[in-house]
């Protein structure tokens, strides 16, 4: 098969999810690209049958109570899922709508609005934007439960605007003062109160008597509005268009300084960027289609290795080499507690800002976090994912040269492309020891453990740093 | 022989979220305080009284000892024009000393570049906790965040020992800050090398340290504990940086308030009775600061974000008191109607550490001058 088919796939899953083992590339490489990539925006063509092995197999999993354990669960799908971008357009969203799970500390509420994002990730923003100012973990979380028409609380009308749908210079604060108004009665109730904030999700409410019915003008427009009207406009607006096209850019394509920065730093692509506006309006804000039109574009498809993994990319993407979690296991929970570690813990970011992204990942700790946990997952030669590289080096054909024994090695971990330095030390390494030989030398046999300890090189490597 | 020289050091605890100033240090005898918040008033005979006027916050008591002994600054009113109501806005500015443009190169950043031109050591400058904030992030800079002390270090999950010794080997060619390679890649490459050198380093502290104060469990506690350790084992840090996080209570503000003031003034109580007990007090000047006050009314249950808000400036040379000038808290003066109007720059108040305690010239580094305050009775670079 041509390598630029493979690489091109590579890059592709990635993206939407955290990477393809070199079996499932083979099999997607030998279809069109843009039929794999409607089966990736649509999602409903498939199903997560592992739902009910992880419920059988793993059920302390099912405690959505403690966000990491939850988490664990997601990362588990970003591993194996059939469907990945339903579950990276649910890490998109929640990167841009931050909500945190220390201020209320109420779980379910947190893992249903991820449920939401899964739900409707891929559908119009004005939808979106509708489910989001109804979501119980929002609405707490930005203070719209004490939003009302006596007392404005305008968190979430300031934040609706600046960090979700158009970005600081593109509204007054009158606007945002309007937006709250707007907003005021949209609150949430707890059905059933098992403990101070219950087991079970809230549930939205819309309190006529706590809304404040009266005239507002919002962008130049005037009218008795509602939070559906405040939305309505928002997605019409062209901010909102440029605003949802960087993040899109930033989060699948390359990455950009972040949102603080978009009002004075123009993108680095604008045409890319105008190909995105320009799908937004063209589909009346679907993000289906401006998904479509990202993916297929060739500015998308030149962007290789553009973008530092997020802990959860890089960590779902080493288990997935590694093949440690196919089957549920209790890894799931320590993939989500190593991804704390790295900074990003998922269903409880810092602040309503998000994580700051791409090289801020990195710093000596967050680094030494990422290099032990890759390691860790492919020093073990008696792991899946190492045995099916080592059963394709055999059969090449041994011994392998040195330095064949390095380029298969980086091929079938990504294929990742090294710089000189990498390639290099690599080398070294591999001369150390002479031609590669593994016949009759079993799964952990001084052959296997070679490759294991080249594999654990390759994931420490700057070069796996990216995406 | 003489006593050997003591470099001054920094200890930043930044407080996110925003820490109600008014509801730290209490205008008690003020109407117009108890008129513009009636749910979340301290009432005047809680308060700890520092003087007429003025009182702390009961769960402000192990700062208020401080105080009392004369080792803390209390800088009032702090803030800049135009401040910012974003949390991320704010913290950058903060951050940056930019108010007026983005920028992403941190003032502590640069002050490690001025303390260690060449990068020789990667514990010039440590940060505490996951992620390092953008105060220390600058090209070329090189500061070391630490999540968890105990266990520091690359590779360690090799467990042959020659092994691990030559993969680090390995890892070191394969991190070669190189000429003309992509910006990212070559920050990566300087990151890699200063994890391989710190980690030399601090693989001895935890051994080195022991102590009979007992820290609370709580974040900042540890996070201060771990500063402790690491200062008291010499390796040549001169800046720390830690945070304590939750301030941001739009609700429910009273008990958050309360048990937030509660860990982190007993955690700096503790802090500096640690450094005293070995002998390492003396050098340290630890600032503490937060990226807004709250707005003056409350909103019926907690306070939104406002401006003018508190610093404080702690440590065994310090010459304790007020500084600055308290905002009015008469209406007429309010700012916008709805906030305090700041009655000093932040970026005095770094430069007044930067320049007094740390001996560094802050011009460029605060991006211009501002009023200084003179919180030191002595300091160690012949003020």
């Amino acid at each position: 098969m041509a390598d630029e088919q493979i690489d091109l796939m590579a890059h592709l899953m990635r993206r939407v999810g955290v990477g393809a083992t070199r079996d499932e590339l083979e099999v997607l490489a030998a279809r069109p690209y843009e039929e794999v990539v409607e089966d990736l925006i649509h999602p409903e063509r498939f199903v997560d049958e592992d739902l009910d092995a992880l419920d059988r197999y793993f059920p302390s999993s099912r405690s959505n109570d403690t966000p990491t354990v939850w988490a664990g669960r997601w990362l588990y799908h970003l591993v194996n899922s059939r469907r990945p971008l339903r579950h990276k357009m649910a890490l998109f969203w929640h990167h841009v709508f931050a909500t945190g799970w220390f201020k209320s500390e109420h779980g379910p509420s947190i893992v249903e609005q991820i449920d939401t994002f899964r739900e409707n990730g891929l559908s119009n923003l004005r939808q979106i934007l509708l489910d989001l100012s109804r979501d119980p973990a929002m609405i707490y979380w930005l203070d719209n439960c004490e939003n009302q028409a006596t007392a404005i609380n305008e968190n979430y009308g300031r934040e609706l605007l600046e960090l979700f749908s158009m970005g600081i210079g593109h509204y007054t604060e009158t606007d945002i003062k309007m937006a709250a108004r707007a907003f005021t009665g949209w609150t949430f109730e707890q059905p059933i109160p098992l403990y101070p904030f219950g087991g079970y999700p809230s549930k939205f409410v819309y309190r006529a008597d706590l809304h404040d019915g009266g005239e507002k003008t919002f962008l130049g427009q005037t009218g008795n509005f509602d939070g559906e009207d405040i939305v309505d406009i928002i997605v019409q607006q062209d901010a909102c268009a440029r605003f949802i096209a960087r993040h899109l850019y930033n989060y699948f394509v390359a990455d950009e300084p972040q949102v603080p920065a978009w009002s004075v730093t123009p993108p680095q692509d604008p045409a890319a960027i105008e190909t995105l506006v320009a799908a937004y309006r063209d589909s009346d804000a679907d993000i289906r289609s401006v998904m479509r039109a990202l993916l297929n574009a060739e500015f998308f498809k030149r962007a290789r290795f553009k973008r530092v993994k997020s802990p959860a990319e890089l960590v779902a993407g080493v288990v997935k080499l590694s093949g440690a979690l196919t089957f549920p296991n209790p890894l799931a929970v320590r993939m989500a507690t190593a991804t704390e570690l790295m900074g990003q813990k998922l269903m409880d970011p810092p602040s309503v800002e998000g994580w700051h992204t791409g090289k801020e990942w990195i710093d000596g700790g967050t680094l030494t976090e990422r290099v032990n946990f890759a390691v860790g997952q492919v020093s073990d030669p008696k792991r899946p994912g190492v045995q099916a590289i080592v059963r394709r080096l055999a059969a090449d054909g041994e011994p392998l040269a040195p330095e064949v024994f390095v380029q298969r090695c980086l091929d079938l971990a990504g294929p990742l492309a090294v710089g000189e330095d990498t390639r290099a030390a690599l080398n070294e390494l591999a001369a150390e020891a002479g031609p590669l030989t593994l016949a009759g030398n079993g799964a952990d046999g001084a052959g296997a453990r070679r490759v294991a300890r080249m594999l654990s090189l390759i994931v420490a490597a700057p070069e796996y740093q990216f995406c | 022989m003489t006593a050997q020289t003591k470099d001054p050091v920094l200890v930043v605890i930044q407080l996110s979220g925003g820490l109600d100033f008014m509801n730290t240090l209490i205008p008690f005898t003020s109407g117009e305080y108890y008129d513009a918040r009636p749910t979340v008033a301290v009432a005047g005979d809680q308060t700890l009284p520092l003087n007429e006027s003025l009182g702390w916050h009961p769960a402000a008591a192990a700062l208020k000892e401080l105080y009392d002994a004369g080792n803390v600054a209390v800088v009032q009113g702090i803030g800049y024009e135009h401040s910012s109501r974003s949390h991320f806005r704010a913290m950058d500015i903060w951050h940056t000393c930019e108010p007026n443009a983005i920028a992403t190169e941190g003032w502590l950043a640069h002050v490690t570049r001025e303390l260690d031109p060449r990068g020789e050591n990667p514990l010039t400058a440590v940060s505490f906790g996951r992620g390092l904030p953008r105060a220390l992030a600058a090209p070329g800079v090189t500061a070391t965040s630490i999540g968890d002390l105990d266990q520091f270090g690359l590779m360690t999950n090799v467990e042959a020992a020659d092994e691990r010794t030559r993969d680090l080997e390995l890892f070191k060619r394969m991190y070669t800050p190189g000429v003309g390679t992509a910006i990212v890649r070559n920050y990566l490459a300087n990151t890699g090398q200063g994890v391989l050198k710190g980690a030399d380093v601090l693989r001895e502290v935890p051994g080195k340290y022991q102590s009979d104060v007992e820290y609370a469990n709580n974040p900042i506690a540890r996070a201060l504990r771990d500063v402790a350790r690491v200062h008291t084992a010499r390796v040549g840090t001169r800046v720390f940086y830690t945070q304590h996080a939750g301030y941001d209570y739009h609700s429910q503000q009273p008990l958050m308030h309360q048990r937030l003031l509660r860990e982190l003034t007993e955690a700096i109580n503790d802090f500096m009775r640690d450094l005293r007990a070995h002998d390492a007090a003396e050098e340290v000047t630890i600032l503490v600061f937060t990226e807004f006050g709250r707005r003056i009314k409350d909103n019926g249950s907690g306070t939104d974000h406002g401006s003018g808000g508190g610093a404080y400036i702690i440590g065994d040379l310090v010459e304790g008191g007020l500084y600055a000038e308290y905002p009015s808290v008469a209406p007429r003066d309010w700012l916008y109607g709805e906030d305090l109007r700041h009655t000093i720059d932040f970026r005095g108040i770094y430069g007044t550490v930067l320049e007094q305690w740390m001996g560094i010239e802050p011009t460029a580094i605060v991006r211009g001058s501002f009023e200084q305050i003179r919180p030191y009775r002595r300091t160690l670079v012949g003020g």
